[in-house]
């Protein structure tokens, strides 16, 4: 059994919200990641599900260390990221990369594509002017932009096209995971399908680790090996993707799964949609007990109490909560 | 008789670079209590479509032109601004995608609330607030009358959007217009929203013209689809037809290229190119350079939105000619 | 216009398309823009003169004519004399050289200081951006002039020292605006891939966050110049600026006033010439702000 290529233990992101000199102290904490604990396998893509404020792009900035988490430890490679020096960490992060939600936003509007690819190239190696060129075009074709728009300045292309330039970019370092948090959101809906296959194929022909973010779960079990479900800051269930959400497990996934709007008019009409009261609740103070229990419909006393684990209910299927067989009795 | 009936409805934009064609003849009909689905992707023109009949759209740069938009008798293309004016809020109301923006931050929710009724109707102050508060209740807000008179920024995005079809309600309209209600909001909340607009549509037997990109949600909840493609309607038909058996090549493209509508980890189909520049005129049918099935003809002839079937119209020369069955 | 792009991507080692940067685009933008543009080629115009004029002039700045005394204008003196003889005109042209001068020059040394300081206080933040801003901030506190008093008594006065002082009082809100615009900027996602990449901080800075800076920058710049002739100016009129023979604008200013009644031309030519020059500023930035103003264009 190969070592696992990303280790999470028991992450914890927390924001402190100050509130001043003045007014007390103790104030409110943000606890957008709270206890994540999660093993990656190189080559799976692991889609990473959520509503807001559920801390999925927290969780994806503390992978990558964007944003120091507050406890726990993040192994990538074998290497214990919060050990390592500054200088040690800037150089190791050739072997992890992002791709971000806002084609717009994301390249840098006043360098040329060729710019924007070459200095990725040029961040951790030395290359020759000669070769930079070649490796510039090779990428750009990789990604399906023809070479000769690299002069071109990012305004000048489309969402898609952006969001192919903003993948080149993070093949550049040659990663060995890549973390794309909401890659298709503001994309159109007949662009997404490029973007969507243009990833699945560099994980499958390159062999890469790619954790993919998107609150899309048609997007997300298309692509993905596994699925983790996030709910206020922790996994609450964690499987085969299409196993996830046809057969979910927790009460909150369950909703979730049928809240996705299917593409079947019979089906629409006639399927009992789980819904749930009021709306994702904010990482500022979170529940006692299960982050879940005040909108669950099989809550009990101990839930307000107890923090559920992630535990086994099929095999590679785990799910926390600690009613898993009267919720599932069926 | 039909509720609203729209007869070649063109809106252009004169702007520096040309005239943007954003809407390009488009007709469509919706009864009473009826609810009819317009998908379409960004630039199809479907919320220009909507502003349009409302005269939303400024003029300039925008210009609205066609033969009519007739509402039971009243033409909204060509009749006064006060009648228009009446018209808005009153019989025809419109939701946004982004409740952040849609509602004044400097208001309370309750004043808010009551605008639509002082001004259209003639009661009192008193009366107003007590509809407010149950029109509230009804899109359920707990805690209503505790939280009437928060401002925007108080609610969650759910919850303004609730507050959104409150107000859009609130007046009895006969036509409601919602214009990507739930994009902007988390899967969960959209489901919410979805059954709370379905289950006022049942209610009081508003029509509904429901605006979306996606045509999953719009499958369980409308009656008929429209869809369009560089300000024109590519196809119509009612839900079941659409999804059974779609009779338009971007249709199908669509279907296609959604995750959801494939087996997993199969390749997505992608439709090549890119949506035309609106600003050329565009000869022929606007999707031909992008479709797999075009022919030279297809860039030759008018596009025409013709029945092909029971309840079922596409704009396809081919499929009009029989000559393509799409599966 | 976005590029079409291809489904069979080509290698095509030749005949790379030439790309249109924001600049370009604000270019454009700026030449449509009428006033900006009469602005823009006043200044050209007036500090082509005051360049070049001199040399074509019959009289040198500081000769005198004390037989003359203050003259109106006539054939031989187009702008009169003042009372010590000395050609308006030249006077005129040549106190344009300083008076330019000292708004270009002071503006580029409160420009250097107040983009590194502002950049780099904004990017690091923390700790070290709460220095530096009080730093500013209790520099924003000294009276200006007494603190040039203290530098001109100090060190006698220096055309230079002039440059300096001015500088010294003007980068302070340049430093706070560029912060302003960073801290904006950080946020910017294309910040964060670049920390992601694994770029050392220096380089995101000069190469990421300064040149995305720099149009806000480049608009307070053409609306500090006239704020910076307008200090010299005002120090010439305390007596402290530029001394006689040689002239600026506001030499020339505060002379004249002196002697509004007697001799009105002595007084009316620098002003108007001042008043186009600050005005032909003013239009530019505000073009500028406007044609940088709109963001990159979406599909």
């Amino acid at each position: 059994m190969q070592e696992p290529l990303l280790e999470l233990k028991g992450v914890k992101t927390h924001f402190p919200l100050e509130r001043g000199m003045l007014f007390g102290r103790g104030a409110a904490t943000v606890k957008a990641v709270d206890g994540v604990s999660l093993s990656i396998a190189q080559g799976e893509v692991l889609g990473l599900v959520g509503e807001s404020g559920c801390g999925k792009s927290t969780l994806a900035r503390t992978i990558l260390r964007l944003v120091p988490p507050t406890e726990g430890t993040v192994i990538l490679a074998g290497r214990n990221l919060a050990e390592l020096a500054p200088e040690e960490l800037r150089a190791a992060r050739a072997d992890f990369q992002m791709v971000f939600q806002d084609p717009y936003a994301s390249l840098n509007p006043r360098m040329t594509v060729y710019d924007t690819i070459a200095e990725a190239i040029q961040a951790h190696r030395a290359v020759s002017r000669a070769e930079l060129a070649t490796e510039v075009s090779a990428l750009l074709n990789r990604v399906g932009l023809a070479a000769r728009f690299s002069r071109k300045y990012p305004h000048e292309f489309s969402g898609g096209q952006r969001q192919r330039i903003a993948v080149a970019r993070a093949l550049a370092v040659r990663p060995q995971l890549i973390v794309a948090d909401e890659p298709v959101s503001a994309l159109d809906v007949s662009i997404q399908a490029q973007i969507i296959n243009l990833l699945a194929g560099l994980t499958r022909e390159m062999g890469l680790t790619m954790i993919f973010i998107s609150h899309d779960l048609a997007v997300v079990k298309h692509i993905s090996d596994r699925i983790a479900v996030m709910y206020l800051g922790k996994i609450v269930e964690l499987g085969p993707a299409a196993e996830v959400l046809e057969r979910p497990l927790h009460p909150y996934t369950k909703a979730l799964a049928s809240a996705m709007p299917l593409p079947d008019p019979e089906r629409e009409r006639t399927r009992r949609r789980i819904l749930l009261a009021g709306d994702p609740p904010s990482p500022v103070n979170p529940p006692a007990g299960c982050p879940f229990h005040p909108r669950c419909a099989y809550a009990i006393p101990e839930c307000s109490r107890d923090q559920p684990r992630l535990e086994a209910f099929r095999t590679g299927h785990e799910a926390a909560c600690l009613r898993l067989e009267q919720v599932n009795a069926d | 008789m039909a509720l609203l009936e729209v007869d070649d409805l063109r809106t252009s934009f004169h702007t520096r670079n040309g005239v943007v064609r954003a809407v390009d003849g488009v007709s469509f009909c919706i009864d009473r209590g009826e609810t009819l689905g317009i998908v379409g992707e960004s630039g199809s023109g479907k919320s220009v479509t909507c502003l349009s009949l409302l005269g939303l759209v400024p003029q300039p740069p925008g210009r609205i032109e066609g033969a009519g938009a007739v509402l039971e008798g009243i033409d909204l293309l060509r009749c006064p601004q006060e009648v228009l004016r009446g018209i808005r809020g009153r019989r025809v109301a419109m939701i946004f995608q982004d409740p952040m923006t849609s509602l004044n931050p400097y208001m309370t929710i309750e004043e808010q609330l009551m605008e639509p009724l002082l001004i259209h109707e003639k009661i009192g102050r008193a009366a107003a607030a007590r509809m407010a508060l149950q029109a509230l209740q009804e899109v359920g807000v707990p805690e209503a009358e505790r939280r009437i008179r928060s401002y925007p920024h108080q609610f969650s995005g759910g919850m303004r959007q609730r507050v959104m079809i409150a107000m859009a309600l609130i007046g009895k309209p006969d036509l409601l217009i919602a214009d990507e209600p739930t994009t902007a909001l988390d899967v969960t909340v959209q489901a919410q929203i979805l059954d709370l607009i379905a289950q006022q549509q049942r209610q009081r037997g508003v029509a509904v013209i429901f605006i979306s990109h996606d045509l999953s949600v719009v499958a369980g909840f409308c009656d008929r689809v429209m869809v369009m493609y560089a300000g024109r309607v590519v196809e119509t038909a009612n839900t079941r037809a659409i999804f059974r058996e779609p009779k338009h090549p971007y249709t199908r493209a669509l279907q296609r290229s959604r995750p959801a509508m494939q087996a997993k980890g199969a390749e997505l189909y992608v439709i090549p190119g890119l949506p035309p520049d609106l600003s050329r005129p565009v000869p022929g049918c606007a999707f031909a350079p992008r479709c797999e099935f075009a022919v030279a003809d297809c860039g030759r002839t008018e596009m025409r939105l013709q029945d092909v079937g029971a309840s079922q119209a596409s704009a396809c020369l081919r499929v009009q000619r029989g000559e393509l069955t799409l599966q | 216009m976005p590029v079409t792009a291809s489904a069979s991507p080509a290698l095509a080692a030749d005949a790379v398309e030439p790309g249109r940067s924001l600049w370009q685009d604000a270019w454009a933008r700026l030449c449509r823009n009428r006033m900006a543009v009469i602005g823009g080629v006043v200044l050209i115009v007036l500090t082509a003169l005051s360049l070049f004029g001199p040399l074509f002039l019959a009289y040198s700045y500081e000769e005198q004519n004390l037989a003359l005394g203050a003259a109106p204008p006539s054939a031989a003196h187009l702008l009169g004399t003042d009372k010590l003889g000395r050609d308006q005109l030249a006077r005129l042209l040549f106190g344009g050289r300083v008076s330019l001068l000292v708004g270009l020059a002071a503006t580029s040394v409160s420009l250097t200081i107040g983009v590194l300081w502002g950049s780099i206080a904004g990017y690091a933040g923390g700790r070290l951006d709460a220095v530096m801003m009080r730093i500013v901030d209790i520099l924003y506190a000294l009276p200006f002039t007494i603190f040039v008093i203290l530098l001109m008594t100090v060190f006698g006065r220096n055309f230079i020292l002039l440059f300096v002082a001015i500088g010294a009082v003007e980068w302070l809100t340049m430093a706070r605006i560029v912060r302003g615009q960073v801290l904006a900027l950080k946020r910017q996602e294309f910040i964060e891939a670049a920390v992601a990449l694994g770029l050392r901080k220096r380089r995101i800075v000069l190469r990421h966050v300064v040149p995305n800076v720099l149009g806000p920058v480049m608009v307070y710049t053409t609306l500090t110049i006239p704020a910076v002739m307008l200090l010299e100016a005002f120090l010439s009129f305390l007596g402290l600026g530029v001394q006689p023979p040689m002239s600026s604008w506001g030499l020339l200013i505060k002379e004249g006033a002196e002697q509004m009644e007697e001799a009105p031309w002595l007084l009316i030519y620098p002003a108007a010439v001042f008043a186009a020059t600050l005005f032909s500023l003013n239009f530019l930035g505000d073009g500028l702000r406007d044609a940088l103003d709109v963001r990159a264009s979406k599909d």
